[in-house]
């Protein structure tokens, strides 16, 4: 009985004020898409970091023949030199940090150069213009920096770079899109709160006479409420559900037929992981109704 | 059944009091008129013991409840000891006599049997049989505080609150109105029925309780509306 009456009541209510109530779908289905774009491109950023950042490197370059490079202007790095800087890698203080050392002499890296240069551009360039070079993999990666300092000043190093560098650019773009994504979301969500509770605040108004009387005959408050409190959450569902579907459907057919089809060598996100932000986005949007409903109710149907 | 201990109700700091220290005592089953012009507090004493208001001062007892110290969340089950009846009838105008009656019990939870039992008799009680599918536009007044009449009453409280329930209606509706509520009373239901309607009062010839600015200024069985009319 009670439960047929809330449904009616919810019904009628949605009904009545279908406007507002679509108003609130629509708000809630843009902020709520906002929030869980944020959260992909979040997931994005953590699984690009997790695949790349393992395979990075840092690359120790010693010092070539001729160098511009003042630190290098006693000429090529010499074989004692060599020696100390492994020392320092393999032995001192960065130890721990270090996962492997690989040394790849001024032949490998021509060998490798040239291998990749199929135009044969680079041709005339000769082994001994290469700089040799300490290939140092991190057992973590986001130690770079000590790892970067304690070598950069040692003799015979030339630079020292660090894979990430390249990655970081695409990193700061996505991490400005999640910004932009999660302040769009944090308006629309406000505007969001600020309807719903004008829709309960009207439906609340339009059928203050029925409160007026369930109140009288001593029906309970939770059941005078339950209606609004109900009509506020099925419409913010249903604009996650809008929300839920439109990710769904833009990693379908942004993610897996268009980027994977042309950039190969990124691995993306896919539904699966719309899947896992979507309870997510329903539980936000039951409360953004639930905060809206219990502001607004204390007022209207007061016991 | 209702007892009022030098109950006070100030709405506004410094501002008289709306009730100053009424002491009352209605018992079960007592039939009683409330009376006093406008802003004597008759208002004030409904709300204090429908519990819409609390006192600011003295105790509130109904139907064995201390109000003072009754919780929110109590409020509801002492409403439905108490019907109650306004000057205006609070129908829904878009649900019929039927529906409207049943509202009552619907939203207090009772089983679709129960209703479906009460609600007709109800209806005959108040004289409204065969109009059950009428929506209150389609009904005068009279016929429309029956309705209300009967929402108010179809769950049985031992307490019928009316608030003017004749003020909208012509003498002659008034009539059968009070015949009605006289025969509610006759139930063993303790009936209080604030009024203006002096010729009603002095008809009855039951108890009256008069109010001036908040104060109780005369209990009488068998009283008239006013000593001193003006």
């Amino acid at each position: 009985m009670r439960l047929r009456f809330i449904l009616g009541e919810v019904f009628n209510g949605l009904r009545r004020n279908s406007t507002m109530a679509l108003s609130v779908v629509l708000v809630t289905f843009v902020s709520l898409t906002f929030v869980g774009a944020a959260a992909l491109i979040q997931m994005q950023i953590d699984q690009l970091k997790d695949d790349w950042y393992g395979k990075v490197e840092i690359s120790i370059f010693l010092c070539p023949e001729s160098s511009r490079n003042e630190r290098c202007a006693e000429g090529a790095v010499t074989t004692a030199q060599e020696d100390a800087i492994r020392e320092v890698l393999e032995e001192g203080a960065l130890e721990p940090m270090v996962d492997e050392v690989y040394y790849e002499s001024r032949e490998e890296a021509y060998e490798k150069f040239i291998a990749n240069d199929s135009d044969g551009i680079w041709s005339s360039l000769t082994a001994e213009q290469m700089q040799p070079s300490f290939r140092v993999k991190l057992t973590d990666p986001e130690q770079y920096q000590v790892v970067a300092d304690a070598t950069q000043g040692l003799p015979g190093v030339d630079t020292v770079r660090d894979q990430r560098e390249i990655f970081s650019e695409l990193f700061r773009f996505l991490n400005a899109a999640t910004i932009v994504a999660a302040a769009l979301a944090a308006v629309m969500s406000v505007a969001a709160m600020l309807l719903i509770t004008t829709t309960i605040r009207l439906s609340a108004l339009s059928r203050r006479r029925e409160t007026q009387i369930m109140r009288m005959v001593g029906s309970s408050r939770s059941l005078i409420q339950m209606p609004f409190m109900l009509e506020g959450a099925v419409a913010a569902t249903t604009g996650a559900g809008l929300a839920i579907g439109t990710l769904y459907l833009g990693v379908r057919y942004m993610i897996d037929d268009w980027l994977k089809a042309s950039v190969t060598w990124v691995d993306y996100v896919g539904s699966a992981d719309v899947w896992t932000v979507a309870p997510w986005l329903l539980v936000i949007a039951v409360a953004l109704a639930g905060i809206s409903s219990i502001v607004t109710l204390g007022k209207y149907t007061r016991a | 059944m209702i007892r009022f201990d030098n109950a006070t109700k100030v709405y506004k700091r410094g501002a008289r009091p709306a009730l100053d220290s009424a002491s009352v005592e209605i018992e079960r089953g007592d039939f009683v008129f409330l009376v006093g012009s406008s802003g004597s507090g008759k208002s004030t004493f409904l709300k204090l013991i429908l519990r819409e208001e609390r006192p600011t001062g003295g105790d509130v007892y109904v139907a064995g409840r201390h109000l003072n110290k009754l919780s929110a969340w109590r409020v509801p089950h002492l409403r439905r000891e108490i019907g109650a009846v306004f000057q205006d009838f609070r129908l829904l105008p878009n649900k019929t006599v039927y529906q409207n009656v049943a509202f009552a019990l619907q939203v207090i939870g009772k089983s679709r049997h129960h209703i479906q039992t009460t609600v007709p008799e109800m209806l005959e009680l108040v004289g409204l049989a065969g109009k059950e599918r009428r929506m209150p536009h389609e009904l005068s007044g009279g016929e429309q505080q029956r309705v209300a009449i009967a929402r108010a009453f179809v769950n049985h409280p031992p307490i019928l609150l009316c608030d003017e329930p004749t003020g909208n209606l012509d003498p002659g509706t008034s009539v059968g109105i009070m015949r009605l509520l006289d025969r509610i009373n006759r139930t063993g239901t303790t009936v209080l029925m604030a009024t203006h309607d002096d010729e009603i009062v002095d008809q009855m010839r039951k108890r009256v309780i008069e109010l001036r600015g908040g104060q109780v200024v005369r209990d009488q069985d068998r009283g008239v509306y006013g000593l001193e009319r003006v």
